[in-house]
């Protein structure tokens, strides 16, 4: 009885986290979309309920009626489980992510370890929709996104130990409240831009959406799903992209902390400080998807390898000499 | 590679200067209107649904002289015709399939009395194929019923023909 008492406790605090996640997924799909068709001067969804705000959940009732199709020829079992492993990992990564100094569901202190080895599983849920459809077109575009996922996750690691060397703790609550007197944006600017190159090509958002190449690869992994299964796989590449504005807004925008910690800014409550810099963030993305052309495989490659992880090797290095050189090591080490 | 390119390269200048481009696009006028609500201006020699003509006096302008029939590159009209009992040549039949016309204008080019015309309406789409083979009654009531449009885009295309 003790047990059920805690679990059901701790299901109700789950449910005040992955409920608001999945109505800023479905908001944030339409803000995608408004803003999409606002850069090619489009009006957007703009019908279903005030400014087509519900255009989302018109879409999700959608795609609720309609018939799964399962292939006679493919892996049912992994065919059906792919989705689920999409949803469930973009999901279960906002466990970690903190809104406040208290709002956080598990205050674990490798919070940002766990992050990165759940978003790193996150290329399970493609690899396995795109083998189990037993078809060439998903069969490829998994095979992509696998190279891409695994490339750009090399560089956003490299990036983290830069901003870990600055704060000297695995917590995502330690690197925020390292941030007090400056954001991370400023010494690591570069890193910042080269985290949101990366965060691009992880979460397969134009210019590195080859995966879903429409052009050449009909819609990659997604081609033989349908109905409530694509939504699935689609409502979880959005979570990943707020997850993914979400650990930028934390290490280099400075979580919950305000603009300025003077009169007009503190005001505002803290997770709304948080929401805004993950709006802004994805303000970006949205922006970016709208003008940019898409790479050719090679380049993506090239880029990864040969430009970004080479460039932030080089300012690991430099910002460990530099906090080495004027004595500023978070941890003392020697 | 020359030093100002890959200075460009390296700082994403063009990069940057595209999402400049894109922010201010969005604060830009739509060029996109709500359809349904909101319609664009059509001109006066737009070619949609057909429709025939009366006289002022009410008597029908079709004379039966079969010219529209003949000039129709789809074959999409057929025409019977009777002579009534003043003595004039009139049509007992005009029927157009309007899912065999391809709207090319000519009917109403051809037309010495301006009898059929090809009105302002694009929005007659219909649940059967049924409902779009006209006959004379149908095109003699969108006649009656788009007369004042009909007679104002004759007139402001007049001057062209």
């Amino acid at each position: 009885m003790e047990y059920l008492n805690i679990l059901l406790n701790e299901l109700y605090k789950i449910m005040f986290v992955v409920v608001p996640v999945l109505v800023s997924v479905a908001l944030i799909v339409w803000v995608d979309r408004r803003i999409w068709g606002a850069v090619q001067k489009r009006k957007g969804p703009n019908v279903v309920g005030p400014f087509g705000i519900l255009q989302t959940v018109a879409d999700a009732l959608k795609y609720i009626l309609k018939e799964i199709i399962i292939p006679a020829s493919s892996n049912k079992v992994i065919f059906v489980l792919a989705p689920v492993v999409t949803m469930t990992l973009a999901l279960v990564a906002w466990a970690v992510i903190p809104f406040d100094n208290e709002l956080v569901l598990a205050d674990i202190n490798v919070g940002i370890l766990y992050l990165f080895a759940v978003s790193s599983l996150g290329v399970y849920g493609i690899i396995m929709g795109g083998w189990a459809s037993n078809s060439k077109y998903p069969f490829l575009g998994a095979i992509r996104s696998a190279a891409q996922m695994v490339s750009y996750e090399v560089s956003i690691g490299i990036i983290i130990i830069n901003v870990l060397l600055c704060v000297g703790s695995l917590n995502l609550k330690d690197i925020v409240n390292a941030q007090q007197n400056l954001w991370f944006v400023v010494p690591l600017f570069p890193m910042f831009i080269v985290f949101l190159i990366s965060a691009l090509a992880e979460t397969n958002r134009p210019p590195f959406d080859l995966p879903e190449a429409e052009a050449e690869l009909v819609s990659g992994y997604q081609t033989e799903y349908s109905g409530m299964m694509y939504a699935m796989f689609w409502l979880g590449e959005y979570a990943n992209i707020l997850l993914m504005c979400a650990l930028g807004a934390i290490l280099f925008l400075g979580g919950w902390l305000p603009l300025l910690d003077v009169f007009p800014f503190n005001l505002l409550p803290a997770p709304l400080w948080m929401i805004l810099k993950i709006l802004f963030l994805f303000f970006l993305f949205a922006l970016v998807k709208a003008i940019v052309p898409r790479y050719r495989y090679d380049q993506l490659m090239r880029l990864g390898w040969k430009i970004l992880l080479p460039f932030s090797l080089f300012y690991v290095v430099l910002t460990a000499s530099f906090l080495f050189y004027f004595d500023k090591l978070p941890v003392k080490v020697f | 590679m020359k030093i100002s390119r890959l200075l460009k390269t390296i700082f994403l200048l063009e990069f940057v200067s595209g999402l400049l481009i894109a922010t201010r696009e969005i604060f830009r006028p739509k060029k996109t209107i709500n359809y349904p609500y909101e319609k664009g201006s059509l001109s006066p020699r737009f070619r949609g649904e057909h429709a025939l003509r009366r006289y002022p006096s009410g008597e029908e302008r079709c004379i039966a002289c079969k010219l529209c029939e003949a000039v129709c590159p789809a074959q999409a009209i057929t025409i019977e015709s009777t002579e009534r009992e003043d003595g004039s040549r009139k049509t007992t039949r005009y029927d157009i399939d309007m899912l065999k016309c391809i709207y090319c204008g000519l009917c109403q080019e051809s037309c010495p009395v301006e009898a059929i015309v090809q009105g302002p309406n694009f929005e007659f789409s219909t649940e059967t194929r049924e409902e779009l083979y006209y006959n004379k009654e149908k095109l003699m009531d969108n006649g009656d019923r788009w007369e004042d449009v009909l007679a104002k885009n004759i007139r402001l295309d007049k001057p062209y023909r």
